[in-house]
């Protein structure tokens, strides 16, 4: 239990109002979006100013209170799950958009901008700021960060990591570390951006973060191919990317996702086809329809039973539709929805495709799988019902195959998600020993008193 | 009050379709309550993750679950949103009714659902004596509008600007109908609704004007009720299901084709939440009712092809539609209002920005929860004022009210219309 005086000293810094210590608000802030066992926090608080942001950090390093930095809690592996009685900081309180600037391409945002809010305020001058999470509509930059979150345009625009110009952080004892700058260029200091993307609330909590942004491509074009058997559709991949286009996006859909697709949205999908590879270019007018020519023509030499290239804005509309119902046809189908991202060199998807198929069948789970299949991070999505002990153990042996699997074949055990408490425990078998004890020593000299998001990442000991 | 154990065994009459929730947070984008106070406990996914929390008796009381679920507009914006298909309105419903069974209705709440909605000859004649002394309290607060404010401060009116109770509410005006099919072939039964019968007659009125011009015949019953969901959403089951008997056999009573309102809010309750929330008795006959209603828009535009006035005597005027959350999110139903409002001679339709985001009504939400109600009611009020429109029409007379609350208060010079109004308005010219 959190002293009633504590709590006090904690509204004290950011008003009554933002410090909650009700049973039901504890009660919500135990989980996020991650199948893994909620945990119940003793105080939420949420500081509205940079000053009671780190004075808020400070008060909880002070008393030795865990604490869990949370955006909009929509992390799939854990990350926003506190510590018993520990502390959740909220930064839906710091939402502001400080600066876009046009002339020097850069934004200067809180960490509890959402990212599609961000990505509309800055298309409306004419930029563009590309990674786009499926989460995007309520996802917030500090998290998307703190992830190194990817999105569906990774293949040409890179993720989070590399829009990140410089950030201002809070380590724990509440002293403001800034790094990075607004320039192109910046050697200035160790790189500690660099450090901190990706870091899960470990390590500091971010203040203020400054994002590249680019010009906004004038032209797209989609298109839809559909292939009765997934070598085709992969080696289509293969084809496309040796032939140096470089599609904006390159989506993947397998049978089972585009039956359930089907089922969920009576859209006349090709229910008997193998795969499906949703492609979309975008660019210089000229260049996008050069390329959609030639992607189109790659795609009928390498056997596509049929293409479609949508013509105008709501034919694109439609062929994007299929794949954003692909997670809500999936979730209807069973109670509990388990989304991995595992990912592999993206010459390895027809393996790693095969391998989900003997896996599910090895462990008799219902897997439906879709992903970016330009860059090879693939979403097996795991269907069932947690209630089920049996099955969970299933589940679970599912998992630890499917890593497995991608691990053997040169890949990652998260393309996106991050590693939270969900895969902490494969973090080893990816890495080396050398590299757990190294990330456990930066830990500890940041973070003596292990405060900061403890059993994140590189799991509980310090 | 029972243990509660005794709690957590009712809600579990819920639990497979709690768990239908994912937890991936998407309604945090759309909630409208969440908007203004990103607190989890107000979102669906928190609302939700407590219900559970009752059920798995991990509360030693439910005072503060309960007080959570009431902190909801009952817009439907999350479940219209949600990748996993949460029937999320059933749900809070259902357990609104669980907790209220449990906890027991405050008395206030009793007094006025049980003494008064659930018996409508009563109710009309309390509300018709409220309308002859109700200036004793009020004063004009904007002409355009037509809004009132409190003489004395009140704690109930607060600083409100209120649309006054009809001198002559509607079933007074007209009186029982039934009337066949004209040379249209189609023959509807009206639905009036509380609000247009108290307070907004002119909607129903303008709705006959329609009907009749389109030779469209009519059934309307006398000694309608309300349609419930007042007491359904402070969990009084048992007047919903009076309510709900005694309007299943005034209408069952009639022929008609199809039954129309214009309120969005009822048309949604009589479409979804009849058949949902019926007892076993009246299931069959909610949901065969239920298949044939609609709202008046969607009838004079899909059924009964209302084609464009040509009469260019009434005078050009802007018109920006909102859409009230129960017509576009539960029903789908969007462009049949525009439609109407393109057909009537000389509106001319300019949209707002987002004019589908909830204007934070929500019925008795506004009454609990005034400053928040007014907080999402002015984000509207501002789109609505920079759409530069000089009329805002929809299709619900809950939204007329709000959004006349919050135009009134912003000084604006803005009509609040149906657009059916709009439309019977251009018939008389
Ligand atoms: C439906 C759905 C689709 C998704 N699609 C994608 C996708 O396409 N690509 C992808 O990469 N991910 C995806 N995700 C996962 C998730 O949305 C991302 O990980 C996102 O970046 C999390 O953002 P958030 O604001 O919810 O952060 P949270 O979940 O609140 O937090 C995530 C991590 O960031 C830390 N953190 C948050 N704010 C700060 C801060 N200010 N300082 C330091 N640390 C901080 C937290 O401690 C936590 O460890 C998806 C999730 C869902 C539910
Ligand atoms: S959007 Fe639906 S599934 Fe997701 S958290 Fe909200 S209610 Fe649950
Ligand atoms: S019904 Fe409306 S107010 Fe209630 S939780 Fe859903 S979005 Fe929020």
């Amino acid at each position: 239990m959190i002293s009633n005086a504590l709590v006090g000293q904690f509204k004290t810094l950011v008003g009554d109002e933002n410090a909650w210590s009700d049973a039901v608000d504890l009660h919500t802030y135990a989980y996020d979006a991650a199948v893994v066992d909620p945990v119940k926090p003793g105080l939420i608080v949420r500081p509205t100013s940079t000053e009671a942001l780190g004075q808020a950090v400070r008060l909880c390093n002070e008393n030795g209170l865990p604490l869990t930095v949370r955006g909009a809690g929509t992390n799939l592996s854990g990350g926003t799950v506190p510590l018993p009685d520990g502390v959740v900081i909220v930064t839906n309180g710091m939402k502001s958009i400080v600066e876009i600037n046009e002339a020097d391409m850069y934004a200067v945002v809180q960490p509890g901008v959402v990212t599609a809010k961000l990505a509309a305020a800055v298309e409306a001058k004419g930029l563009f700021y590309p990674p786009d999470p499926g989460s995007q509509a309520v996802s917030t930059i500090g998290g998307n960060v703190a992830e190194n979150a990817g999105g569906l345009r990774g293949l040409k625009y890179g993720v989070t990591r590399d829009y990140v110009m410089g950030l201002s952080f809070f380590d724990v004892e509440g002293n403001l570390v800034k790094s990075g700058s607004k320039t192109v260029k910046c050697a200035t200091g160790y790189n500690l951006t660099g450090l901190m993307v990706g870091s899960e609330g470990t390590l500091g909590v971010f203040n203020e973060i400054i994002l590249k942004l680019i010009p906004l491509p004038v032209h797209n074009k989609a298109m839809m191919a559909v292939f009765d058997s997934l070598e085709k559709a992969s080696e289509t991949v293969a084809a496309i990317i040796a032939n140096r286009i470089v599609p904006a996006t390159l989506e993947f859909l397998d049978n089972f996702t585009i039956r359930a697709v089907e089922d969920f949205s009576k859209a006349g999908m090709p229910t008997d086809a193998a795969a499906m590879l949703l492609v979309e270019l975008d660019g210089h007018p000229a260049q996008v329809e050069e390329d959609a020519e030639r992607v189109e023509k790659l795609c009928r030499s390498m056997g596509a039973a049929s293409i479609r290239v949508a013509q105008d804005a709501a034919e694109r509309d439609r062929v994007w539709a299929a794949r954003r119902a692909a997670l809500s046809a999936l979730a209807q189908l069973k109670p509990t929805l388990v989304l991995e991202d595992a990912t592999v060199p993206r010459s390895r998807i027809p393996d790693m495709v095969a391998a989900i198929g003997r896996i599910a069948a090895r462990y008799d789970v219902t897997i439906g799988t879709f992903g970016h299949a330009g860059d090879g991070n693939l979403h097996p999505t795991i269907l069932t019902d947690k209630r089920d002990p049996e099955e969970w153990q299933r589940v679970e042996h599912t998992i630890d195959a499917i890593f497995d699997a991608a691990l053997e074949m040169g890949g990652t055990l998260s393309g996106e998600h991050g590693t939270g408490l969900a895969k902490c425990r494969y973090l080893e078998k990816e890495t080396s020993a050398g590299t757990i004890l190294f990330s456990r020593r930066i830990k500890r000299a940041m973070d003596p008193n292990n405060i900061l998001n403890p059993g994140k990442i590189i799991a509980a000991k310090a | 009050m029972a243990s509660m154990e005794t709690l957590a065994r009712l809600m579990r009459e819920l639990e497979d379709q709690l768990v239908v929730c994912m937890k991936c947070g998407m309604c945090q984008s759309v909630c409208p309550v969440f908007d203004q106070t990103g607190r989890e406990a107000d979102v669906t996914r928190g609302k939700l993750a407590l219900l559970s929390g009752l059920m798995e008796h991990i509360f030693d009381d439910p005072e503060g679950v309960h007080r959570q679920l009431n902190k909801c507009l009952l817009c439907g914006s999350c479940a219209a949103n949600c990748p996993s298909g949460v029937s999320v309105q059933e749900i809070f419903l259902k357990a609104r009714a669980i907790l209220s069974g449990f906890m027991g209705l405050p008395p206030a709440k009793r007094l006025i659902l049980r003494g008064m909605l659930a018996n409508p000859r009563l109710f009309d004649h309390l509300t018709a004596w409220g309308a002859k002394f109700q200036h004793l309290f009020t004063r004009s607060a904007n002409e355009i509008i037509g809004t009132s404010c409190a003489r004395v401060m009140s704690p109930l009116v607060q600083d409100r600007h209120f649309k006054t109770l009809a001198p002559v509410p509607f079933h007074r005006q007209a009186a029982a109908i039934d009337r066949p099919a004209g040379t249209s072939g189609l023959k509807v039964a009206l639905f009036t609704g509380c609000l247009i019968d108290k307070i907004f007659p002119n909607i129903a009125d303008s709705t006959l004007k329609i009907l009749d011009h389109l030779e469209v015949g009519l059934f309307l019953p006398e000694n309608q009720a309300c349609c419930g969901i007042p007491a359904l959403a402070s969990g009084d089951l048992a007047t919903f299901r009076k309510l709900q008997a005694h309007n299943l056999k005034l209408y069952t009573s009639g022929e008609f084709d199809y039954l129309v309102t214009a309120c969005a809010t009822c048309t949604s309750t009589l479409h979804e939440v009849w058949p949902q929330m019926a007892d076993e008795r009246h299931r069959d006959t909610a949901a065969r009712l239920a298949r044939r209603t609609m709202d008046i828009n969607q009838f004079l535009i899909q059924e009964a092809s209302l084609k464009p006035l040509s009469n260019s005597a009434a005078g050009g005027c802007t018109v920006t539609y909102h859409d009230p959350c129960h017509l576009k999110k539960g029903l789908h139903v969007f462009s049949e209002p525009r439609a109407v409002i393109a057909a009537t001679p000389g509106c001319t339709l300019k949209e707002m920005a987002q004019p589908d985001v909830c204007c934070g009504m929500g019925g008795s939400f506004n009454l609990q929860y005034y400053d928040i109600s007014r907080d999402i009611g002015q984000l509207k009020a501002a789109q609505i004022q920079a759409s530069g429109a000089e009329v805002l029409a929809t299709g619900c007379p809950a939204c007329m009210l709000q959004v006349s609350d919050m135009l009134s208060q912003a000084a604006a010079q803005i009509k609040v219309r149906h657009p059916v109004e709009l439309y019977a308005a251009a018939l008389d010219a």
